[in-house]
């Protein structure tokens, strides 16, 4: 079941830890973003290979936008 | 002779510039982002002067627009307040090239002081004592290892260009320094471009209390008493006051000396504070030197009667410091909080938004320094200070009980805020009877 992970909070994306295709493990950063002069992972909440990366570094998220999907 | 001043700074802390510029009848000029054309500051001001778009990397980190704004608005000096550039010697050096005063001291003792390893070496150097640790930067994990052994466990691992407690990483024992290291290294490069770490032991359970200095162009040299700062989060500060509760009288003047010298070591001038850790013992180690005005630095004009911001002023304009050592003494008891946009719950995560409704406490002795009103879009582009509350009183408890009911009075709405936090903060019996040390927020001592 593919799932999508979501920002937990409103910010901007400072940088994508893992690539489309990339095999992360429940808690590792997916991306990385930056709200308020604080850099703040969203994380893999399972194991996993990343299907779908849907943000770019730069652009702004607000809390529960969609930011990468898992197989 | 200084006519008038950009203000290069946002928020709470431009407004406090322009209102010592107003006190001196010096012209104002503040620079904004696109995202804050409405904002209080650029009200407050005689002229606002526009310098980019929303990012801080495109306006308010931007040397070169803030200098050609600086000059196109014929200011003739720039005042960085805190955070920003405000540390940033490049920035001191282009508004001495541009022909502006930069309100603060020498870019040199801005880049001396903002190398922490050099800073801390010529700090010992000056007599002021320094908490064990890698005399220089350790070039890989394998020199950190045998520095670690002689500093003992358990270590920090700081970045050398670093500061705001970012890469920052307590290290328990042997076998968890290499990954510690690795990380802290990958994260020093992200935020500051240079990798390069230091170690330091930890100290378990320290109070931090800082030391106000002051000094002019002809070498006088005051210190304004010490803060106590040590209820932060993430390695920044929540609560300060001034005087700090139950220190031994030969702590306190132990602290002002060595401030005294280590200010004098570098020829410093204008304001800037030296923070230092305090032991159970009443040792005292040097941490770093803030080469700018503070963001509490209003708990040292309430509790001494003083206005550092006219005073850096009109140093910085070439006159000669106004106050003798002899004639500056506590005369009240003051504490601040700082009421951010972050959840408390959540581990203080940010919070942006729109303040949908803002009321602030006033009243005897109730000070509040504030950068938002009601409509204020809370950006996720900057720091998430909203307003400091400060109170003062003919005693400690007397403060205390102030601060505490001007926050019951206190109303936000919109977005979260550290306000329920430090509501249990002052209602607590550790900080009451002023027992408080840097780890408490964070091992959960005034969790709900």
């Amino acid at each position: 079941m593919p799932e999508e992970i979501k920002a937990h909070i409103t910010g901007v994306v400072f940088q994508i830890t893992a690539a489309a295709g990339a095999r992360v493990a429940a808690g590792d950063p997916v991306i990385v973003l930056e709200s308020m002069k604080m850099e703040i992972p969203v994380e893999a909440p399972r194991d996993g290979a990343v299907k779908e990366i849907r943000v770019q570094e730069g652009q702004t998220v607000q809390e529960g936008d969609v930011v990468a999907v898992l197989e | 002779m200084i006519r008038t001043v950009l203000v290069a700074n946002r928020g709470e802390i431009a407004r406090r510039v322009v209102r010592a510029c107003r006190r001196l009848g010096l012209r104002s000029v503040a620079v904004h982002s696109e995202a804050d054309r409405d904002a209080p500051h650029v009200r407050d001001a005689d002229l606002a002067v526009a310098i980019g778009p929303a990012p801080a990397r495109e306006s308010y980190l931007d040397i070169e627009r803030i200098v050609e704004a600086a000059c196109r608005a014929g200011a003739d000096a720039v005042h960085p307040g805190y955070g920003f550039l405000s540390e940033n010697w490049r920035f001191a050096e282009a508004c001495r090239r541009a022909g502006l005063v930069f309100v603060g001291p020498s870019s040199d003792a801005i880049r001396t002081m903002g190398d922490k390893t050099a800073a801390r070496r010529l700090m010992a150097a000056a007599g002021v004592p320094v908490v064990p640790g890698s005399p220089e930067t350790v070039v890989d994990v394998g020199e950190a290892e045998l520095c670690a052994r002689d500093v003992g466990y358990p270590i920090i691992l700081k970045a050398a260009a670093g500061g705001g407690g970012i890469g920052m990483a307590r290290v328990a024992a042997a076998g968890d320094l290499p990954a510690a290291f690795a990380t802290a290294a990958r994260r020093a490069q992200a935020a500051f471009g240079r990798a390069d770490l230091y170690l330091e032991r930890f100290l378990e359970r320290p109070r931090h209390v800082e030391v106000q200095v002051f000094g002019d162009a002809a070498g006088a040299l005051v210190h304004l008493g010490e803060r106590e700062c040590s209820l932060q989060r993430r390695h920044q500060k929540l609560v300060e006051e001034s005087p700090a509760p139950n220190l031994p009288p030969a702590t306190r003047e132990g602290l002002a000396r060595a401030a005294l010298a280590g200010a004098r070591a570098i020829g410093y001038v204008n304001a800037g504070t030296l923070e230092f850790l305090l032991d159970a013992s009443g040792g005292f180690y040097f941490l770093e030197m803030n080469t700018r005005l503070q963001v509490e630095h209003p708990v040292t004009e309430e509790a001494t009667g003083l206005d550092l911001v006219v005073e850096q002023l009109r140093v910085a304009g070439g006159a000669p410091l106004a106050w003798r050592q002899e004639d500056i003494v506590p005369r009240r008891a003051a504490i601040e909080c700082r009421v951010y946009a972050e959840d408390p719950a959540k581990g203080f995560l940010p919070s942006p938004g729109t303040i949908a409704r803002l009321e602030l406490p006033a009243g005897e002795g109730i000070r509040v320094e504030s950068g938002v009103e009601t409509g204020t879009v809370v950006s996720v582009h900057y720091d998430p200070l909203l307003f400091k509350l400060v109170a003062a009183g003919a005693t400690r408890a007397e403060a205390v009980e102030r601060l505490a009911e001007a926050l019951e009075r206190c109303v936000v709405e919109g977005v979260r805020t550290t306000l329920p936090l430090l509501r249990r903060v002052l209602a607590s019996r550790e900080l009451r009877e002023g027992r408080v040390h840097t780890q408490m927020i964070e091992q959960g001592a005034f969790n709900a």
